[in-house]
């Protein structure tokens, strides 16, 4: 019965952050920028979350009459499926997980793999050149920075000896794996942003060049699934984040360990925003050229230094 | 002939000026005292070049370009910087006292001024004295003057006074004060007094009916089209803003009208926008005679095809209504809608014509003869460009003969005219009565129409003696046949002209007699008769029974419904042959664009388009056909050509849905087959779906303005450009940007040009043909070796008898035409309806100048006139006004009795 | 790489800075006389129409969004007999102002036209004339123009010599 309430609460928690983000991210954007903001609708205009997704559910749900139908509407579903699907194994204190895995680093890395999935599907049955071409680029991007996400991971399960996220974070009591793997940490982040196409590495949209990319065709609750499998998506890496490199939970007693997690996680989904309020979008093939010719050997370098140095400390 | 210009070697045709070459060739080179129809003074300095002496000379020297001839390997510069700054300054004094106006000037915008001031690069004033001021003059309803405006180029009385013959307009004052008006204000008496607005190369001179609705050139909508008020065919540009015609400028055609067009066709345009416009279809007697198009299709179903159909044709209706008529009616029942005389002697031109055995001269040719014969027809008021091409070839004569003797060329205006001083062509005017033309006609005689005839054969007779058969001439005769033949065997182009006004087959016999004698290998003789209306020739040649022989057989047979196509049958005949007709119809179904007495007496009327609302083809009295174009887009009202209307009529008639869109080639290619005399007329024009680079050609130009606001008030979601199926040209301003075939110019423009000068742009070479050929196709073609037809039958002489007066026509050269007296200006200037005797005849009435006169024919009462005597007149002769808004049919050429 | 750090942080520093946003209904801004607003018709110091109706702001509106007709008064003086803006198309560039001869036509600072129906935007000389001279006092065209449109007579403008008698031939 636990379980279900635990299940029951992250995703109401979740998803009142995704909401949530939609006010968060226009206000910061705008503070960045020296606006003020969505600001009309209610105290300091949080209300906005409720009259954009109230938009959102009153826009024409509408379905191109060229587009292929079932496909088109199963696909902003997958995306929103498998990023919360990854949620499983963030351990948000030690009581409120889903289930600790013992493979959870495996299975938030092969949850994350299928979200792209939900861009392929969506672009290709959308019938739309823009459309396809976003999903193309998705997906090459994905596989690219999928590895070295990967590999940027194994140095602080290596240290750890387990894929347990709750054997990873209670490993940290001592000192934080940002300290032993930064560069790690960097390149996990990088990969995230690409992973959730977040700016600046938004290349399957790249509005000023395929209209809306992938999502070009879509409307409606569809176009907001999109939306809210972004925001999930945020979320989702800077919880990660937050449980392999700074210590989850844990932190001073004068807050509780739910609040230190959250507040660190927030951390990182404002870094998220500032990064969208500061960088210019790279061009797709410098995109896949730092993928592959600098990131990928730079995590294999950081595995193969973190392995050997592992070995000596033990040796 | 190659010369340089700039470094650059050209070849230039020999005799020309330098400023016809520069022209020419394309190159932009300032003028104003200069006109391509008028030759060069040099009295501007405006066209200034530097001409060096040879490729060593760098200092050259400035001359003036249009004073100038062209010799082999001159070498010539435009850009050189001492001739750029002396026509900038040039300019720059022309402008010290050119008024602040331009924003109130109806030249601006196509100012030749304005365009010149840019080229020459002027942009700065620096004379900061007064103005100099003058006072205007009032010169009638036609043009306006605005003195202070005037560059003192003298353009206007060198046209007015030396190319148009008026003597009313003249310069005034000395030095810096030369004032160009009359002596007193008064209207300008030369009915080609309109050329001035165009002539003057700013706006001292400009339209006034147009100043009445002012539109800028660059907001009119511009189509080709052909004048329609008298037999000639000038091409003519119509132009329209808001849905109204707006104005009329000239169109230059090489073989017509050249440069000038006369004020009938220039200001006869406002019966178009006149609250007499047809624009509702209306069925008669019943409450609500407005009726839709479906109604009305629906109320003449049963009408058109049950009944019998009668046609009555139209001398004023394009090509295309007369034909669709005649296929709605069926050949058998169609008929021309004029006088059985007149159409007699339509038919006996065409016959004539047909033959081959002439040259069907056009104006061109008229303006370039060295000899013209005029027979029995008053051109000045008839077809007024024909007496000033005549004008031309007269005093042309002159000057070619003068420039001969001793190497002038014949452009230098002025050193020609010190030359040949009063000397002039030969000209013979051989009419009823005087006429302007007689002022500078070599001979001239008066006399009754059989008279003439008499005289002509004479001339005949003499040229080509023994062809005669009757040889019994007066001495008198017999001596003026001598003299008049003399000069004309002595001429390389001679042209007789005539004209059926003296509805007397006999005047045209002997003047197609003495062009037939005067034709041998050696002599291009030309031949023209004037017709009563544009399309007469047209009409003729469809070769149709006139209305006299529709009202016998209608009151024979019974039981039909009348057609009448623009046409008022109680202009054309007597009205109690009209009120017979109309009693013997059981319908009568009329189309028309003015209301008029026939669309009175119509069940059914049908409003068509004007030249302006409507596409169509004429054909002159040369036998050329011309296109014309709509111009004012028809979106809302129910105007429509006639021959869609029939068209329409015709598809009812024989139950098939008229899909598909009918064009006017379609119909003249239908025409083609049913009647092989009009062969090739379909090549009048350009398809309908003729495009350039797939654009079509547009009719506005490139900066009209206020697209999105014009209707804005209505609805303010603009609706789409009204698309025009019929003709290659586009109702908006997007299409093709280039030069367009010549027949579907719709405006002269040019870069840098905005005034009607950049017609030069538009020419092969200045004074020559539009580049492509000059538009229009001729239906006559002389057969040279064929000169079988020859008529033999002298009348006898014309004897006054006591109680009866032949009656003729009297035609005014602006007054007259059916159309043209609804035009407001033009109505102004109109005479009041009179008559003209010679003292004998009112002698032997027992009247006075000023009587009111009757006029009987037959039982008839034409009404009272009053009467003026005319000395030149010969006894037994009545001259009645004709044409005029009030006047109504006579039984013309007939003996008519006259009381008191 | 550096940069993209410091860019980074610069962004972030704006948190702590001013925003420039001004609330619009609530505040305003000032405008300045120059700004390109609404477009006005003015009048002459003497209270007559200053616009000739010489068609030059219609033809240099890139939108084609100005109509009119000119049309005289007993007079001679032109003037407009319709003048027809279709603000709804109007970009407010301000060609119109610099290519009128005569200041009739001026942009005001005054941008406050939404409308809820569009036919609304379709401003007629009712709607565009003014009882005022607007930016610039003084001027009369018709004062300095050569003609005489009942304004003056020849020859009693600024600059202008007294008509020319042309029955004298004294130098």
């Amino acid at each position: 019965m636990q379980h279900v309430w635990i299940v029951l609460g992250v995703l109401f928690v979740l998803l009142n952050i995704a909401a949530g983000l939609i006010w968060v991210e226009r206000r910061m954007l705008a503070m960045w920028q020296d606006r003020l903001g969505p600001n009309r609708a209610g105290p300091l205009g949080i209300l906005i979350v409720l009259a954009d997704t109230l938009k959102l559910f009153f826009k024409e749900d509408w379905i191109p009459p060229f587009a292929d139908k079932w496909v088109f509407i199963v696909a902003p579903a997958v995306v929103v499926g498998s990023v919360l699907m990854s949620f499983v194994i963030i351990p948000f204190t030690p009581q409120i997980i889903v289930s600790d895995l013992n493979v959870g680093i495996l299975f938030f890395l092969a949850m994350s793999s299928l979200g792209v999935y939900s861009i392929v599907l969506g672009g290709w049955a959308s019938n739309n050149k823009y459309s396809l071409l976003g999903a193309m680029r998705g997906a090459s991007q994905m596989i690219a920075y999928e590895v070295f996400m990967g590999l940027s991971l194994m140095g602080v399960v290596m240290l750890t000896g387990s894929f347990k996220l709750g054997d990873i974070v209670n490993a940290q009591k001592d000192m934080w794996f940002v300290v032993k793997q930064p560069l790690g940490l960097i390149l996990f982040f990088i990969a995230g942003i690409a992973e959730t196409h977040r700016l600046p590495f938004d290349i399957p949209e790249a509005e000023s060049e395929l209209v809306a990319g992938y999502h070009s065709e879509y409307s409606g609750m569809k176009f907001g699934m999109f939306f809210i499998g972004e925001y999930l998506g945020i979320t989702l890496i800077s919880a990660v984040t937050v449980a392999m490199f700074f210590g989850g939970w844990l932190g001073w007693s004068f807050l509780p360990p739910w609040a230190w997690f959250f507040l660190k996680t927030f951390v990182f989904i404002l870094f998220f925003i500032l990064l969208r309020a500061s960088l210019p979008r790279p061009r797709y093939d410098q995109l896949m050229e730092t993928g592959w010719k600098i990131l990928l050997p730079l995590a294999l370098a950081n595995l193969m230094i973190t392995g050997a140095v592992a070995l000596l400390v033990r040796g | 002939m190659t010369i340089l210009i700039d470094n650059k070697s050209y070849t230039v045709k020999a005799g020309k000026n330098l400023l016809e070459a520069c022209l020419t060739l394309g190159l932009d080179l300032p003028y104003f005292c200069w006109h391509p129809a008028m030759g060069s003074v040099g009295a501007c300095r405006q066209c200034a070049v530097k001409v060096f002496k040879d490729e060593n000379d760098t200092k050259g020297r400035l001359v003036m370009s249009c004073m100038e001839t062209v010799t082999e390997g001159l070498r010539l510069s435009i850009e050189d910087k001492t001739a750029k700054a002396f026509r900038e300054q040039v300019i720059e004094w022309l402008m010290t006292n050119h008024p602040h106006d331009c924003p109130v000037c109806d030249e601006g915008g196509a100012c030749h001024l304005q365009d010149m001031t840019v080229m020459t690069g002027h942009d700065y004033r620096r004379y900061n004295f007064k103005k100099r001021t003058y006072t205007n003059q009032y010169l009638g309803p036609l043009i306006n003057h605005e003195m202070n405006r005037c560059i003192q180029c003298y353009r206007c009385v060198r046209y007015y006074r030396d190319y148009a013959g008026g003597d009313d307009l003249n310069v005034f004052a000395a030095h810096n004060h030369v004032y160009f008006g009359r002596e007193k204000d008064g209207v300008l008496q030369s009915p080609f007094s309109g050329n001035l607005s165009e002539v003057c190369p700013t706006g001292v001179f400009t339209d006034k009916t147009l100043k009445e609705h002012y539109t800028r050139k660059w907001d009119l909508t511009m189509a080709p089209s052909v004048c329609n008020h008298c037999s000639v065919g000038c091409n003519t540009i119509a132009a329209e803003r808001y849905g109204e015609l707006r104005c009329m400028l000239n169109r230059y055609n090489g073989d017509v009208n050249g440069y000038f067009l006369c004020d009938r066709g220039r200001f006869g345009y406002e019966f178009v926008n006149s609250e007499n416009r047809i624009k509702q279809a209306l069925i008669r007697n019943r409450t609500n005679e407005a009726a839709t198009e479906d109604e009305i299709m629906e109320h003449l179903q049963p009408l058109i095809s049950v009944n019998k159909l009668v046609g009555i044709g139209s001398p004023r209706a394009s090509l295309e209504s007369n034909f669709a008529l005649m296929q709605l009616v069926g050949k058998e029942n169609f008929y021309q809608g004029i006088s059985e005389d007149e159409a007699h002697l339509n038919r006996l031109v065409v016959e004539m014509l047909f033959s081959g055995c002439v040259h069907s001269a056009s104006l061109k040719d008229i303006e370039q003869a060295d000899a013209v014969l005029v027979m029995g027809e008053d051109i000045w008021n008839t077809a007024p460009m024909l007496a000033l091409a005549v004008r031309q070839a007269v005093v042309k004569t002159a000057a070619s003969q003068a420039s001969q003797e001793i190497k002038i060329p014949v452009w230098l205006d002025s050193a020609i005219k010190e030359l040949t001083q009063e000397e002039k062509g030969f000209l013979a005017t051989l009419t009823v009565t005087t006429s302007p033309v007689d002022d500078i006609a070599t001979h001239s005689w008066h006399a009754a129409p059989d008279d003439l005839a008499r005289l002509g054969f004479a001339i005949a007779s003499y040229l080509q003696p023994g062809k005669i058969n009757n040889t019994n001439f007066s001495e008198e005769l017999l001596n003026r046949a001598k003299t008049i033949g003399d000069a004309l065997k002595k001429a390389k182009n001679p042209v007789v002209i005539t004209g059926i006004s003296c509805y007397n087959d006999n005047v045209i016999k002997a003047a197609f007699d003495v062009a037939v004698a005067l034709s041998t290998s050696d002599r291009k003789t030309g031949f023209c008769c004037v017709m009563t209306e544009c399309n007469s020739m047209g009409l003729a040649m469809m070769e149709a029974p006139s209305f006299s022989v529709a009202n016998e057989n209608i009151k024979t047979n019974g039981h039909a419904t009348a057609v009448i196509l623009e046409n008022d049958i109680y202009k054309h005949v007597t009205s109690n042959l009209a009120d017979e007709f109309f009693n013997s119809c059981d319908h009568v179904i009329a189309l028309d664009a003015l209301h008029n007495a026939t669309t009175e007496k119509a069940q059914v009327l049908l409003p068509a388009a004007t030249f302006a609302d409507g596409d169509g083809t004429l054909v002159n009295n040369e036998g050329r056909a011309q296109r014309f174009f709509q111009v004012i887009p028809n979106t809302t009202s129910q105007v429509q050509e006639s021959w869609r209307w029939l068209r329409k009529l015709q598809s009812l008639k024989l139950h098939t849905l008229n899909g598909h869109a009918l064009h006017p080639d379609d119909l003249l290619r239908e025409m083609e087959i049913a009647l092989p005399q009009f062969k090739d007329i379909a090549s009048v024009s350009l398809k309908h779906d003729f495009t350039i680079h797939g654009e079509k050609i547009p009719r506005a130009p490139h900066r009209y303005s206020g697209r999105t606001a014009i209707l804005a008030n209505k609805n303010v979601s603009e609706p789409k450009p009204f698309n025009d199926e019929d003709s290659p040209l586009s109702f908006t301003m997007e299409g093709y940007k280039g030069t367009p075939p010549s027949g579907v110019v719709p405006f002269f423009w040019s870069p840098g040009w905005n005034s009607v000068q950049s017609v030069n742009k538009y020419q092969d070479e200045t004074n020559g043909a539009l580049r492509g050929g000059n538009p229009g196709l001729l239906l006559f073609k002389e057969k040279i070796d064929n000169k079988d037809l020859f008529f033999n039958d002298v009348p006898e002489s014309f004897v006054a008898a006591k109680d009866r007066w032949l009656l003729l026509p009297k035609l005014d050269a602006l007054g007259s035409g059916e159309l043209s007296s609804y035009s407001a200006a033009l109505k102004t200037l109109s005479p009041q309806p009179f008559a003209i005797m010679s003292p004998g005849s009112l002698l032997a009435l027992e009247a006075k100048e000023g009587d009111m006169l009757q006029i009987m024919d037959a039982g008839i009462v034409y009404g009272s006139l009053p009467v003026k005597a005319d000395e030149n007149l010969c006894d037994g002769v009545v001259l009645v006004t004709a044409g005029l808004r009030e006047s109504i049919g006579m039984s013309w050429g007939a003996r008519v009795q006259i009381g008191k | 790489m550096f940069s993209h750090i410091r860019t980074i942080w610069l962004t972030f520093l704006h948190l702590f800075k001013r925003h420039v946003t001004i609330q619009y209904p609530e505040e305003k801004i000032k405008l300045r006389p120059r700004w390109r607003g609404r477009i006005v018709l003015t009048k002459d110091p003497d209270g007559g129409e200053r616009c000739v109706g010489c068609y030059l702001c219609a033809v240099a509106c890139p939108v084609d969004c100005i109509a009119l007709q000119a049309t005289e008064d007993e007079n001679g003086r032109r003037y407009p007999e319709f003048f027809r803006i279709n603000f709804s198309r109007c970009i407010f560039c301000g060609y119109c102002e610099d290519a009128c001869p005569t200041y009739a036509i001026q942009l005001i600072p005054d941008f406050e036209m939404a409308e809820y129906n569009r036919q609304n935007l379709v401003f007629e000389k009712e709607d565009l004339l003014i009882n005022s001279q607007g930016k610039y006092p003084g001027y009369n065209f018709y004062k300095v123009a050569g003609m005489n449109a009942g304004v003056k007579e020849k020859g009693e403008g600024e600059n202008e010599d007294a008509p020319v008698d042309i029955h004298s031939l004294m130098p």
